[in-house]
């Protein structure tokens, strides 16, 4: 068999339903393959950052691998930001390149790029394939690697000549053996037996759950936990998901911009049970006066060691799969009630719920609210970055794992809408909605024709703020308002009218998303009113088609409470805008 | 605190990058490293000395066990170990300091393995303490050139 076709039949071994990339001359071998496999789909974006978002949006909905094909130099380099974005909130992705010739490598070739040594540390491993024989064993470890331990991309560069190489009697390994890892996934008992005593000793006991939980699927056993001992549950970002949020116990999300009642109780409890978490300088703030009276009790589920102990020291580690951790803790931990402290916490909530101004006004935060009700929270939603990213965050309330799907490590904008056409080629019967930013959806525009061409309903709503929002919203408060570079509209006088001298014909918003949806066979509405939310949001649910909705929204809204970069829970700016 | 890092790996192209990636990305700092195939020529030995607290010498190890081409890694210092560098300097001499030089080249068990008349080429074997206290004393007299090994070590027993 053939380099190019064992890949194939490879993915086809791996149970790869779907591929997403780009052709180039360094891969022409296997796409020659790829569109004769049965079983294979292979969907064609517009751009590879493209490819690699959709392929982790896949991903993170289905806990499968995404897999990403491209070609070398350009095609290759193009799939780093979305490399780095999957390998920062552990996505497990495998990405095959092209590459120049074997024979030529090294030469500065058409097109050639050390692909492997740029993607080194944006990847959790990377292979440049010289020989056939080794191509079959490559591609079994790649799935097995990007797939175990804590996931995360892995790139196979991929020359031609090996694409075209023959390798006789080619069986695809049945079985890994790799003596150098070995992913930890049973917590050991001694530190088990250990974190129940900390536990049972507690009287302000708090969780605090990561995208770690989403991904081994331990948002059951989180539940049995909190409830069993009267934990309340608050999460991170990427954690969103993990623990129901309609639930009594819920604190929602912490850090920079999480709840105040989270990031008081952080502050305030005496044990903390960190699973799948990494104590992100976006959660904790000023270390050192991080959760300052859990210091002694802190225990820390990951199946990373290196996560452990990196930033905030803890008291009992355990390495292993959060899941099957849980488990085992469940097996011991006797139940306890935490009714002072549950009392306390209810109280914080009702003080200090999240809240923006409810007036005539078409506020960002009143659509996010409105996308909630009228899904009943059974979408998935993406999103970009920025303001947009952390409304989506409040204002609709995930109960469920893998249905909140956003680029937290990395913080890459433009992966929203990318990642929401990879959820709906896994979903095909789900609504999946990206809450997008107007600088973010621009990021990557180009793959409405994706969507549109292979018929994937995907639910764009542009919380247009004519800003870079969020940078907007740190000058305005560290650097006196001085608006530099994040306007993204025309300039206008006080009754609205450009000042900028341009044609006639330019529309007052650039671009004219409506208009543009349309370009490319998209629907697409302008929502200026809020009494128009819902309608639109029902019209675009229905069309079963992919759908722009712009929002024209408070253009100095902030995103509220925040703490400061570096600073810590004392310094929280609650109030209302 | 210094810490003398010993790694095991596989004996692969790409993996001294990797390791060296790691250190360069994360800014930890590489005093020394030193990488050779071992009794087992699939397998290569590092030894990486490097310096830092408790905590990101932790990091270091994690992270290095972490790599997927890294099979095993101690961390020494913790160990009873033994530790050596070769180190050869090329020394100014003249007829007058020649006699000291190879006085002290012999009071150190040091060998000297290139002789011109304006330099003499100085080979010595030893731990930390011994190389850097020869070097010392060398510079008294010029040190024209020095090339270092960088340090390997081993377990005792
Ligand atoms: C690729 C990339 N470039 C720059 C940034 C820095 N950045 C963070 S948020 C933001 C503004 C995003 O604007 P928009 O998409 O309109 O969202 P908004 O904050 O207005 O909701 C920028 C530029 C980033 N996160 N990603
Ligand atoms: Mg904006």
């Amino acid at each position: 068999m053939r380099g190019a076709q064992i890949v194939v039949d490879a993915l086809e071994r791996e149970g790869v339903e779907v591929v997403f990339g780009y052709p180039g001359g360094a891969v022409l071998d296997i796409f020659d393959q790829i569109n004769r496999s049965k079983k294979v789909r292979f969907i064609l974006t517009r751009h590879e950052q493209g490819a690699t978002h959709m392929a982790d949006g896949y991903a993170r909905t289905t806990g499968k691998p995404g897999v990403v094909l491209v070609t070398s130099g350009p095609g290759a380099t193009n799939t780093i930001t979305g490399l780095a974005t999957a390998y920062m909130d552990s996505v497990p992705m495998v990405c095959i390149s092209g590459q120049v010739p074997t024979a030529v490598i090294g030469n500065d070739a058409f097109q050639e790029a050390d692909t492997s040594g740029i993607s080194r540390p944006v990847t959790k491993h990377n292979y440049l394939v010289k020989t056939v024989a080794e191509l079959p064993r490559v591609l079994k470890e790649a799935f097995y690697i990007a797939n175990s331990g804590r996931p995360g991309p892995v790139l196979i560069d991929l020359p031609k000549d090996v694409q075209q190489a023959v390798l006789k009697d080619y069986s695809y390994p049945k079985k890994i053996e790799m003596t150098t890892y070995k992913p930890t996934y049973e917590g050991n008992p001694r530190q088990i037996k250990r974190a129940a005593e900390v536990i049972e000793k507690a009287t302000r006991p708090l969780l605090y759950c990561g995208g770690g939980v989403v991904r081994a699927l331990a948002h059951e056993e989180v539940l049995a936990l909190a409830e069993r001992c009267e934990i309340p549950v608050t999460t991170t970002l990427l954690g969103l998901g993990s623990f129901p949020e309609t639930h009594p116990l819920s604190l929602h999300m912490l850090g920079m911009h999480g709840t105040q009642y989270a990031n008081h109780a952080m502050h305030e409890c005496d044990c903390l049970i960190a699973v799948g978490a990494r104590f992100d300088d976006r959660v904790t703030g000023k270390l050192a006066e991080f959760a300052p009276n859990c210091r002694a009790n802190i225990i820390h589920i990951d199946i990373d060691p290196t996560s452990i102990s990196k930033n905030v020291p803890v008291t009992v580690p355990i390495v292993g799969d959060c899941k099957r951790v849980l488990t085992q803790l469940l097996e011991v931990i006797k139940p306890k009630k935490h009714s002072e402290w549950l009392a306390q916490v209810a109280e914080w909530k009702k003080q200090y719920p999240l809240r923006y101004k409810k007036d005539d006004e078409l506020r960002p935060q009143f659509v996010v609210e409105k996308i909630y009700e009228v899904t009943k929270g059974e979408a998935i939603i993406t999103t970009e970055v920025g303001q947009n990213q952390m409304w989506a965050a409040h204002y609709y309330l995930y109960t469920k794992p893998r249905t909140f799907v956003s680029s937290g490590g990395l913080g890459t904008m433009g992966y929203g809408f990318p990642a929401a056409i990879g959820a709906q080629v896994a979903h095909p019967d789900k609504i999946v909605i990206d809450i997008a930013g107007d600088g973010s959806i621009q990021m990557n525009i180009q793959e409405t024709a994706t969507a549109v061409l292979n018929n994937l309903p995907v639910i764009v709503c542009i919380l247009n703020n004519r800003y870079l929002g969020m940078v907007r919203q740190w000058q305005e408060m560290f650097y006196g308002r001085n608006y530099s570079a994040v306007d993204l509209g025309r300039p206008m006088d006080e009754k609205g009218r450009p000042t900028d001298g341009l044609p006639d014909d330019v529309p007052p918003y650039v671009p004219d998303f409506v208009k543009l949806a349309e370009a490319y066979g998209a629907l697409g509405r302008r929502i200026t009113r809020k009494e128009d939310v819902v309608p639109a949001i029902e019209w675009a649910i229905k069309a079963r088609r992919p759908v722009f909705l712009e929002f024209l929204v408070t253009r100095e809204e902030n995103v509220f409470p925040m703490i400061p970069a570096g600073a810590s829970v004392k310094q929280m700016i609650g109030g209302l805008t | 605190m210094e810490h003398v890092i010993s790694c095991l790996v596989e004996n692969k192209s790409g993996v001294l990058s990797r390791v060296a990636g790691l250190f360069s990305g994360r800014g930890y700092n590489i005093d020394t490293l030193c990488v050779a195939p071992t009794q087992d020529a699939n397998v290569s030995r590092m030894t990486i000395v490097c310096r830092g607290d408790d905590r990101i010498i932790e990091q270091i190890t994690k992270q290095l066990n972490k790599l997927i081409d890294v099979i095993k890694v101690i961390d020494m210092t913790a160990e009873e170990h033994v530790e050596r560098e070769l180190v050869l300097i090329k020394v100014a001499c003249t007829a007058a300091t020649r006699a000291d030089i190879i006085q002290l080249v012999n009071v150190f068990r040091a060998r000297i393995i290139d002789v011109d008349l304006k330099t003499l080429t100085v080979e010595v074997v030893g731990d930390a303490r011994k190389v850097e206290a020869l070097i010392e004393l060398m510079r008294s007299f010029g040190i024209r050139e020095l090339v270092r090994t960088g340090r390997v070590a081993i377990l005792r027993g």
